[in-house]
């Protein structure tokens, strides 16, 4: 996984709320056993029209937002299924930060193992970052995970919330497996102690 | 959300470990930054000691935590892990390259679903991605020598469907997939949830999950539901009521009269769709209906196991006292047979009523979304719900593709036709449902009504196997997910039960159950 520590991008605004990860990535995408190459795919619904064409309304076909890396959007972003292959999706398309007043829980938990960091800001707050994201190139964000503060075009500085952990790995680019694997002599002896005090506990074996 | 819950089972990781860079230790506040005013929202609002009274949802959580780190992650221990074709080929993939095994094959059970096509099995898979993703999966269980169900094993199902027909879910249990409606089994009183695939290798290696400890929310439901109403009016009246965020953060434990006089399919129902409510999970506290639809399952414990299983399980229902962050509650009478009208779930009608106006709605934002969600359903502001047309009814998914489902179904359907230029499909939940339906020859009753008799998938629910409508179709649907394009580019779905969708069926319009005189048991 990528070090995400500080990004300065172009935003796009998406000022619609409930951006579900079937807009995001339709399931007839879901076929790949890769994780790469569904950038292309990302928005379909939104960003294609019926005759394969692009939509020219779509914000990521409009210039400069086609090379934005922070996406400002609305409540309950990522709502819908767990499938990872939606911040997949946004990282293959470029996408580092989402910005929005709430997420989905899975959404948000799958950004993170991405690189890509999910941030939350009151409605009016994404409101005003939206108004400078509509001001296109020359109006770039900065977003600082050191020291967890959106940096607006004029210098303002908007704080924002980052659970210790989640920032931790996203600045050392760490996966957090080897990680859990450290406590191995913890889960081994938790499962020895179920083994001892709850024996009836069954095992899956087909014949 | 790091404010810790009750003692750890283990000590926090010492701090004095010797490399900082891969321990787990995080400081706290490492920068000395103030918390954010809105952060501290999002915090469960109880301080529990080990005295306190606990939900179910903070006995199974305290019973599997392995370690607590300094911010309040746990490393939580997983009992059943259910894998499918398409969230795992990546995370089987992440394993072989960092050279992992899978820790315990033995606590974990694979199956095809969401690609399988529901016709005639004996073919070769047409579609070659589909195929591919199948085929990958296969090679993946004998490699990791994980059990699996294969596609013309009787046992194939809908992973959601197959995991409690099984014995595989259990009440107490902490229980994960790759697939958002894992909180399906929570209506066997047991912990399930919905993770992507970078958490399913984590589960895969460690048969852990990194998590903060949820919120609790109370959904009680008293009272005695009116007839022709089922579990399915009840969660789409919950999901209309809170909206589709309305359990972000949040295990929603569903409880009250109503819910414990629901068998297990109809709890199942309910648990499903609490996703669409926003929650991480849902939950129904395990009561002798639970027990007794466990029993003699293939791999539940037996004889004086189960004895000793029950005697457990019946410490977990929530202690009187229990402190919930956040309650709701709402009187059975009250719930109507119902279905939704837009692209959200949260888009809820009662059968009687009409498609709102945007014009009402003061949010600009919100009332362009109602307007776009007009158009892309073809309904005019005001109109009445009942009687629009339908052309295809899809009765099946993981919500609604049980026996009981099919039933209610049947009893709504026998000695009826499916309407003219409309196109029914029945999708067993299982190859196991399928089987008792034919025993009981809903099959035929299917068949002669018209229906479709297919094979067990999920089908139409999601548009990644041929089950799909095509632009513009207008489907009533059991399944969860009313999203546009979810069951396929273009089509407009209408949530709605069981019972509902064969009403659709046979009158070729969505129609109030009630008015067709054969209400199901």
């Amino acid at each position: 996984m990528d070090k995400f520590t500080t990004l300065t991008a172009i935003a796009a605004p998406l000022p619609e709320a409930n951006i579900d990860t079937d807009k995001i990535i339709p399931a007839r995408f879901l076929k790949t056993t890769k994780r790469t190459g569904l950038g292309v795919h990302a928005f379909d619904s939104m960003r294609y029209r019926e005759d394969g064409s692009e939509n020219p309304d779509f914000v990521l076909n409009r210039e400069p937002y086609r090379n934005a890396q922070i996406l400002i959007s609305h409540e309950n972003f990522g709502c819908g299924s767990s499938r990872e292959h939606a911040p997949w999706a946004l990282l293959d398309f470029g996408l580092r930060c989402v910005i929005a007043p709430s997420f989905a829980d899975i959404f948000f938990n799958n950004s993170f193992k991405n690189g890509i960091l999910p941030i939350r800001l009151p409605r009016e707050v994404c409101d005003t970052l939206m108004e400078d994201a509509a001001q296109g190139a020359n109006s770039r964000l900065t977003v600082d995970l050191a020291r967890q503060v959106v940096i607006r075009p004029d210098g303002t500085e908007v704080p924002f919330e980052v659970d210790p952990l989640r920032k931790h790995l996203l600045l050392e680019g760490l996966d957090d497996i080897g990680q859990t694997l450290q406590q191995e002599q913890s889960i081994s002896a938790f499962e020895a102690k179920r083994a001892k005090d709850e024996p009836w506990r069954t095992v899956i074996a087909l014949d | 959300m790091s404010s810790q819950i009750g003692p750890p089972s283990g000590g926090p990781i010492s701090a004095t470990s010797p490399d900082a860079s891969t321990r787990l230790f995080v400081p706290d506040n490492p920068d000395g930054r103030p918390d954010h005013p809105e952060a501290s929202s999002a915090k469960p609002v109880r301080n529990r000691t080990a005295m306190s009274p606990r939900t179910l949802f903070d006995k199974i959580w305290d019973s599997h935590v392995v370690e607590t780190l300094s911010d309040g992650t746990a490393i939580l221990y997983i009992d059943r892990h259910l894998v499918h074709e398409v969230t795992s080929p990546q995370a089987f993939e992440g394993l072989r390259m960092a050279g992992r095994k899978l820790r315990h094959p033995e606590a974990t059970i694979a199956v095809v679903d969401h690609n399988v096509p529901t016709s005639d099995r004996t073919q070769p898979i047409e579609e070659p991605e589909s195929r591919n993703q199948i085929e990958t999966l296969e090679r993946n269980v004998k490699e990791f020598g994980v059990p699996y169900f294969p596609l013309l094993s009787a046992n194939q199902g809908i992973v959601h469907v197959v995991g409690p027909e099984q014995g595989i879910s259990l009440p107490g249990m902490t229980i994960v997939c790759g697939d958002s409606h894992t909180s399906t089994h929570g209506a066997m009183g047991s912990l399930a949830f919905g993770i992507g695939t970078s958490e399913v290798e984590h589960v895969m290696a460690t048969q852990t999950i990194l998590q903060k400890p949820a919120k609790n929310m109370k959904v009680e439901v008293e009272g005695a539901l009116a007839p022709g109403v089922t579990a399915k009016d009840v969660v789409l009246a919950i999901i209309g009521k809170i909206g589709t965020a309305g359990g972000t953060g949040h295990v929603i434990e569903f409880c009250g009269s109503a819910i414990r006089g629901l068998d297990m399919a109809g709890r199942m129902t309910v648990c499903n769709m609490a996703i669409e409510a926003g929650a991480r999970a849902g939950l129904v506290a395990p009561d002798d209906t639970t027990f007794e639809y466990v029993r003699g399952r293939r791999f539940a414990p037996k004889g004086d196991d189960f004895d000793a299983a029950v005697a457990y399980w019946r410490t977990l229902p929530s202690d009187e006292g229990a402190a919930y962050d956040t309650t709701v509650t709402m009187r059975a009478e009250e719930i109507e047979p119902s279905l939704t009208w837009g692209t959200s779930p949260e888009n809820v009608l009662p059968i009687g009523g009409a498609v709102p106006d945007p014009a009402n709605e003061a949010d600009e934002a919100k009332r362009a979304q109602l307007e776009r969600m007009l158009s892309y359903m073809d309904l005019k502001a005001g109109q009445k719900i009942a009687g629009t047309p339908v052309d295809v009814v899809f009765i099946g998914s993981c919500t609604n593709s049980r026996i009981e489902d099919l039933r209610a179904a049947a009893a709504v359907a026998a000695g009826r036709k499916v309407a003219s230029g409309v196109r029914a499909m029945i999708v067993p939940g299982s190859g196991l449902v399928k089987a008792q339906a034919e025993q009981e020859g809903l099959d035929r009753v299917f068949l002669d009504a018209g229906f479709e008799w297919r094979e067990a998938g999920c089908s139409m629910c999601l548009g990644m196997n041929p089950d799909k409508l095509t632009p513009g179709q207008r489907c009533a649907s059991t399944s969860n997910r009313n999203f546009e394009g979810r069951q396929g580019p273009g089509g407009r779905t209408h949530l709605l039960s069981p019972a509902m969708a064969a009403a659709a069926a046979v009158t070729g319009v969505l129609t109030d159950v009630r008015e067709l005189n054969a209400l199901p048991v």
